[in-house]
């Protein structure tokens, strides 16, 4: 880093990733076509009766995002573990938990925002009503931040080890279940024509908690794995 | 003093002696409680009016679920001074620690669904509390499963302290996003032991076996952390020195 100022590496830290995202396309495209395919295998999974599809959709969609969020987790931290650039990032004077929440912009900007932008078709397709798609992209918005914020830690805690995948699920899988029900529960009960403003704030306060919490342990959870 | 007094008690060597005096005395009255427990429990307790004698699991099955979360906490503030102080002992009993969280988490799943069978007539319901019980499982095995993919011990350790304060964080919150989501979908129709008071006869078993339980903990514990403090101190002169006079 040239300058010394942090909102400057922040920056500068993002960029970089998102660059290196646009250059390797298939990091946004694979998780995204997995989100989408997930999703249209459960129709030929239960049947295609319509009021069945609409009971279960919020819950396919959201199972789906956490999936897909799921597969593309690693890339977070792995490529610049694998590279070294990691070890700098803690050898730099910035705070790392800083540093951290410019990488999980960056995963959420690559991850994140491409399942929103898809979800209405998703939500088209298992004849959710209108407000409930709605719905369905607010708690996304929301919800997809968290995905990748407690995410990170989980990243954070297995990017040294050879098998991590596996383990990385069992780690955050759990850590997702409020954040499942509350969004899941939105767009049900959105769909039934009731308010949802408790639903959202639920998931707002857990992107709130998960925004000033998981940067710290994300940071130490770094400063562990590559002692 | 009180410093001095943390720091010897923390010395692996010093643990080692203490514990092997106690684990014989802890595991003598924990057997004493169990006995006395049971004997109560089973013989002394009269049958419940609706229940008739399958409440007896409860003598089991409750203080279980009390020692899968006890446990789950105890864990994360051992790991938490792990971290802050580093003091190595401190993560040996939170490792030492998950494995037997975690059976007491899947004797309370297993107990209860044996119970629910012929009261609820299924061998399980996605109750509020078997569901948070159920995902309390998932971040034990979590954490044995992060400690035992770490080669390098010490900074297993230190990663399971992360994940078990991470854990601590969310169990509340699981906890709540569990129930308000059961109470959501239906109503209380599953009937608890929701009875006005527990009854005396029932409560003494039920207290008894309860620290039967933590005794069994702490035995147990210590056994399974001397056996981490030893391979972890085996190059250590006073290892060699206890396996050479053995």
């Amino acid at each position: 880093m040239t300058s010394d100022s942090l909102p400057r590496a922040f920056t500068l830290l993002l960029k970089r990733d998102l660059t290196l995202a646009v250059r390797h396309r298939a990091e946004i495209l694979n998780p995204l076509l997995f989100f989408v395919l997930v999703t249209s295998l459960f129709p030929l999974g239960i049947g295609a009766d319509p009021k069945l599809l609409q009971a279960v959709g919020p819950g396919i969609i959201w199972v789906a995002a956490l999936l897909a969020a799921l597969l593309s987790l690693e890339g977070i931290f792995r490529s610049d573990f694998e590279d070294g650039t990691l070890e700098q990032f803690l050898l730099s004077s910035h705070p790392v938990s800083v540093l951290v929440i410019a990488k999980v912009l960056a995963h959420w900007l690559i991850t994140g925002l491409p399942l929103l932008v898809i979800s209405p078709l998703l939500g088209v397709l298992l004849g959710l009503p209108g407000d409930a798609i709605i719905i369905l992209l607010i708690t996304l918005a929301l919800g997809t931040p968290v995905l990748s914020l407690i995410g990170a830690v989980g990243v954070a805690l297995t990017v040294g080890l050879r098998k991590g995948g596996m383990i990385l699920s069992l780690l955050v899988l759990p850590l997702y279940v409020p954040l499942l029900i509350f969004a899941a529960n939105a767009v049900d009960t959105a769909a039934a024509g009731l308010p949802v403003t408790a639903h959202l704030s639920l998931i707002s306060a857990l992107l709130v908690l998960s925004l000033s919490l998981s940067p710290l342990a994300t940071a130490a959870a770094l400063r562990i794995s590559l002692s | 003093m009180f410093n001095n007094f943390f720091h010897k008690m923390a010395s692996p060597r010093y643990f080692y002696n203490i514990s092997g005096q106690l684990i014989p005395w802890l595991a003598a009255a924990c057997m004493a409680l169990f006995l006395a427990g049971l004997y109560y429990g089973l013989v002394k307790a009269p049958p419940d009016y609706q229940q008739g004698d399958s409440y007896r699991i409860m003598f089991i099955h409750v203080p279980a679920a009390w020692m899968s979360m006890f446990i789950y906490v105890v864990m994360a503030v051992a790991g938490a001074i792990g971290l802050i102080w580093h003091i190595k002992l401190a993560e040996v009993m939170a490792i030492s620690s998950a494995s037997i969280g975690a059976s007491f988490t899947f004797l309370a799943l297993v107990t209860g669904s044996i119970w629910g069978k012929p009261m609820w007539g299924t061998w399980w319901v996605w109750d509020a509390r078997l569901t948070s019980e159920l995902i309390l499982l998932f971040l034990y095995l979590g954490v044995i499963a992060l400690y035992n993919a770490i080669d390098d011990k010490r900074t297993a350790a230190r990663a399971v302290a992360i994940l078990a304060l991470v854990g601590v964080v969310n169990i509340p919150i699981i906890h709540y996003s569990v129930e308000w989501w059961n109470t959501l979908h239906q109503g209380p129709t599953v009937t608890k032991l929701d009875k006005p008071s527990i009854h005396l006869s029932m409560l003494i078993p039920l207290l008894l076996m309860a620290f039967a339980f933590k005794l069994y903990y702490a035995f147990v514990v210590l056994m399974r952390a001397r056996c981490e403090v030893l391979e972890r101190e085996r190059h250590t002169g006073w290892v060699r020195e206890l396996a050479e006079t053995k």
